[in-house]
């Protein structure tokens, strides 16, 4: 037993810090099975009117393609100098939404942040869809998109290889293993959490879920094995995502016109990728805690958590974005000079202003205890967040298009029509749904983790009072009285 | 593809990088010099490059909202001392023909992903339509713009029965989601070159002429092989001091450096656009210095 009167003990008793309460510590494992296992069964009107509401988006993007596929791309609202319109930018959206679910699962892991275990999840099924995402942008792009298959390196009889020199080159093979460890990531992860489903579910569910859990056991050696090869997956899958979103902004940094032709343009565009997605992890956290009645798990001190993250990301980008102008500023490329007064004072002047406020003033509001614990002003927020984020991703595209080395191709103004519009909107319920069918069909809270957590917190209050000394030596915190 | 040759002949996979005088030894290379002292702006070189190239005619609102497909274009600017006025607003403008410069460092090849543009021997920027997948990184990446996409799929709508009949046969229709640009008429080059090989000699000065330069009336444009020392083009570059490779230009670090010289400016107008970028250009355009209108 301690001794209250050893300095050292006393010492460290008066450093303690205590921790947030993350989530209860009462919650029985079986209450813990039967919630999540809840969520997979009989949807509540929300869920369909969700579900449905992004159907229908989709299936009005897969009108706009057919046309598009149909007519030529001349039908979307494409012309000389605008030839990139704004798919580009919504792929690069949709890629950097695909960072979030990596730095919870993975990043956050390996820094054994424990209050990411209730959440990264659906922040990793949000990375895979967002890939998925962003890879039928690129498809949608093409003008010949019966042709896809050039730009992948692949053996061929004609000896006919993509230019490996061409960053779009390395962004296909980036995505695809990106895309492709990702999924073998979430799936892992989950193997664990399919076998409690196996045990609970019935009739040909219990079939589904007994192949999808590959005789998960749950033995001592089972459990080693899976603790070492997540870890490992989780150490491949960093990299991969640092890479992707550079090699995504060398599409821009490689090139030569003004405006893209900026080195800073790779750790510029993965902050921005983090910032968007750690907004999109905070509007999927209301929305899901809402759909599934997961209040008891997605709690408001994990919110909080989220939410500071997301102030330090968006810090950091802000950082960057403005080296990014000064470096223009006070370097001695005329044109890129130039192309960074058109952003800031051209027809496209009023986006420029909006991306800059969005993404680097509107997360001043993140800082107020106040708003973080609000749910709907944190749900306006992150939209507004993301918003911001997709407008940097159009502006990053757009002005230079407008406004780049040659004068006589300059234009005023270009704006999309209804086909890339509706393509776009078609995205976003192409991905609302996928992640829909996601949570209905597998468990879009970690169980096993969740239990891991409230296990811990159950034992350091149990550590806690039996340290705990006879009389307070220091004022301690009111929710310190146990 | 066999395994065999997968594992063997690895050095076939690399795709040699344009280099700047990659083909210095090669027998042809395709330069052009255009004399804006001599351009009227009549714009019979689009013309005659449309009827050339089987460039489609979009019509008027397709043209007006950015999908035309002239290979060359005649730009007008008004420049500051012009008199512009509102009752004529054409008059005191400057042309400038604008196509293709066939860039010897180009900024398109090396972002293409599928290779579908590439540097030829003869110095031009070639476009493999059939290559091509339409991702339209080339015309992103072009500081001149001058690359124009099939929006639309042309060949059904622009040449109807009978019209088919006039298209060249030497040249490709293409088709919708490709890319193309202004190619120095490689037809008429080609062509010449396999008539010149047959009679065991290299192309004369002046046997070929591409559609722009040989339609044009004030013979604004001229065109030649400027490996050929004695070509037209070649002494066009020569007298105007141009170096195909070279940056910054000698002529231009001669002139800051002399100032005697800025007296030989009248003589000395050949300049390429943008040589900053450091594209190398084919192209070389001299100065307009005549003051009077056209």
């Amino acid at each position: 037993m301690t001794n209250p009167h050893d300095e050292t003990e006393i010492e460290a008793e008066r450093r303690f810090v205590p921790k947030p309460k993350d989530i209860d510590s009462d919650i029985a494992w079986a209450e813990i099975n039967a919630d999540v296992m809840r969520s997979l069964e009989r949807p509540r009107p929300l869920f369909w009117f969700i579900f449905f509401g992004s159907l229908a988006l989709f299936l009005w993007g897969c009108y706009c393609e057919v046309i598009q596929y149909r007519t030529g791309l001349g039908i979307a609202a494409m012309e000389n100098p605008h030839v990139w319109g704004l798919y580009i930018a919504t792929f690069i959206f949709w890629i950097g939404m695909s960072h979030s679910g990596t730095l919870l699962s993975a990043i956050l892991h390996i820094m054994h942040a424990d209050w990411r275990k209730p959440i990264y999840r659906f922040a990793e099924a949000m990375t895979t869809f967002s890939l998925m995402t962003a890879g039928l942008f690129v498809l949608v792009h093409l003008g010949r998109i019966w042709q896809f298959y050039y730009v992948v390196a692949y053996p061929n009889e004609r000896w006919a290889w993509p230019n490996f020199s061409s960053p779009l080159v390395w962004d296909a093979t980036a995505i695809g293993s990106y895309l492709t460890t990702s999924v073998i990531f979430l799936y892992f992860g989950m193997i664990p959490d399919l076998a409690i489903c196996r045990d609970e579910a019935h009739g040909i569910r219990r079939l589904f879920y007994r192949a999808m859990s590959v005789g998960w056991m749950g033995t001592d050696r089972q459990w080693s094995n899976f603790r070492i090869t997540y870890l490992t997956i989780g150490c491949l899958l960093i990299p991969l995502a640092v890479s992707v979103h550079s090699i995504v902004a060398t599409d821009f940094a490689v090139s030569q016109q003004p405006g893209w032709h900026t080195t800073s343009f790779p750790p510029y565009f993965v902050a921005g990728a983090l910032y968007s997605g750690c907004a999109a992890i905070i509007t999927l956290f209301i929305i899901l805690r809402y759909t599934f009645r997961f209040e008891q798990y997605m709690t408001i001190p994990i919110l909080e958590k989220l939410c500071k993250l997301t102030f330090a990301i968006s810090m950091v980008w802000t950082y960057l974005n403005f080296i990014e102008y000064a470096s223009v500023w006070y370097g001695t490329d005329q044109y890129a000079k130039n192309a960074l007064i058109y952003r800031a004072t051209g027809t496209y002047a009023g986006f420029w202003w909006a991306m800059n406020i969005l993404g680097s003033i509107v997360p001043f509001a993140l800082t107020f205890k106040a708003l973080r614990t609000h749910i709907p002003t944190m749900m306006v927020v992150s939209l507004l967040l993301n918003l911001g984020m997709w407008i940097e991703r159009f502006m990053i595209v757009t002005p230079t298009f407008a406004h780049g080395y040659y004068p006589w191709m300059w234009t005023d103004w270009w704006w999309p029509n209804y086909i890339q519009v509706g393509i776009i909107l078609g995205s976003f319920g192409w991905f609302t749904m996928l992640f829909m069918l996601f949570c209905k069909i597998f468990p879009s809270v970690s169980m096993y983790e969740v239990k891991e957590m409230v296990y811990h917190r159950r034992l350091s209050k149990k550590h806690r009072a039996a340290h705990a000394p006879a009389q307070p030596l220091a004022p301690q915190p009111q929710q310190e009285a146990t | 593809m066999s395994f065999d040759n997968l594992t063997a002949n690895w050095s076939k996979l690399r795709i040699k990088r344009p280099k700047i005088d990659q083909y210095k030894e090669a027998p042809y290379k395709w330069a052009m010099v255009i004399d804006l002292d001599a351009c009227t702006g009549c714009n019979a070189c689009t013309t005659a490059c449309y009827a050339e190239n089987n460039l489609p005619v979009v019509g008027k609102d397709r043209f007006l909202a950015g999908h035309q497909m002239h290979w060359i274009r005649i730009e007008r600017y008004w420049g500051e001392g012009s008199k512009h006025t509102h009752e004529f607003p054409e008059k005191g403008a400057q042309f400038l023909p604008m196509m293709c410069q066939q860039c010897e460092a180009a900024p398109c090849e090396i972002v293409c992903p599928v290779g579908a543009t590439h540097h030829t021997p003869d110095g031009l920027n070639s476009q493999v339509y059939n290559r091509c997948v339409g991702s339209r990184y080339c015309s992103a990446n072009c500081p001149y713009k001058v690359r124009y996409f099939n929006w639309y799929n042309y060949p059904e709508t622009s040449w109807p029965n009978p019209l088919e009949q006039q298209l060249n046969p030497d040249v490709t229709v293409r088709t919708k989601g490709v890319m193309e640009k202004c190619t120095f008429c490689v037809q008429r080059l080609n062509d010449a070159k396999s008539k010149a090989r047959t009679e065991g000699r290299t192309v004369r000065d002046g046997e070929v002429l591409t559609a722009c330069a040989q339609a044009c009336p004030s013979s604004a444009i001229h065109f030649g092989n400027l490996a050929d020392p004695s070509s037209t083009v070649a002494k066009m570059w020569m007298a105007q001091q141009v170096e195909l490779a070279d940056f910054p230009q000698k002529k231009d670090e001669q002139r800051e450096q002399d100032e005697k010289l800025a007296k030989n400016d009248a003589v000395v107008r050949g300049y390429r656009i943008f040589e900053d970028l450091r594209t190398f250009p084919s192209v070389v355009y001299l100065e307009r210095i005549r003051s009077s209108e056209v």
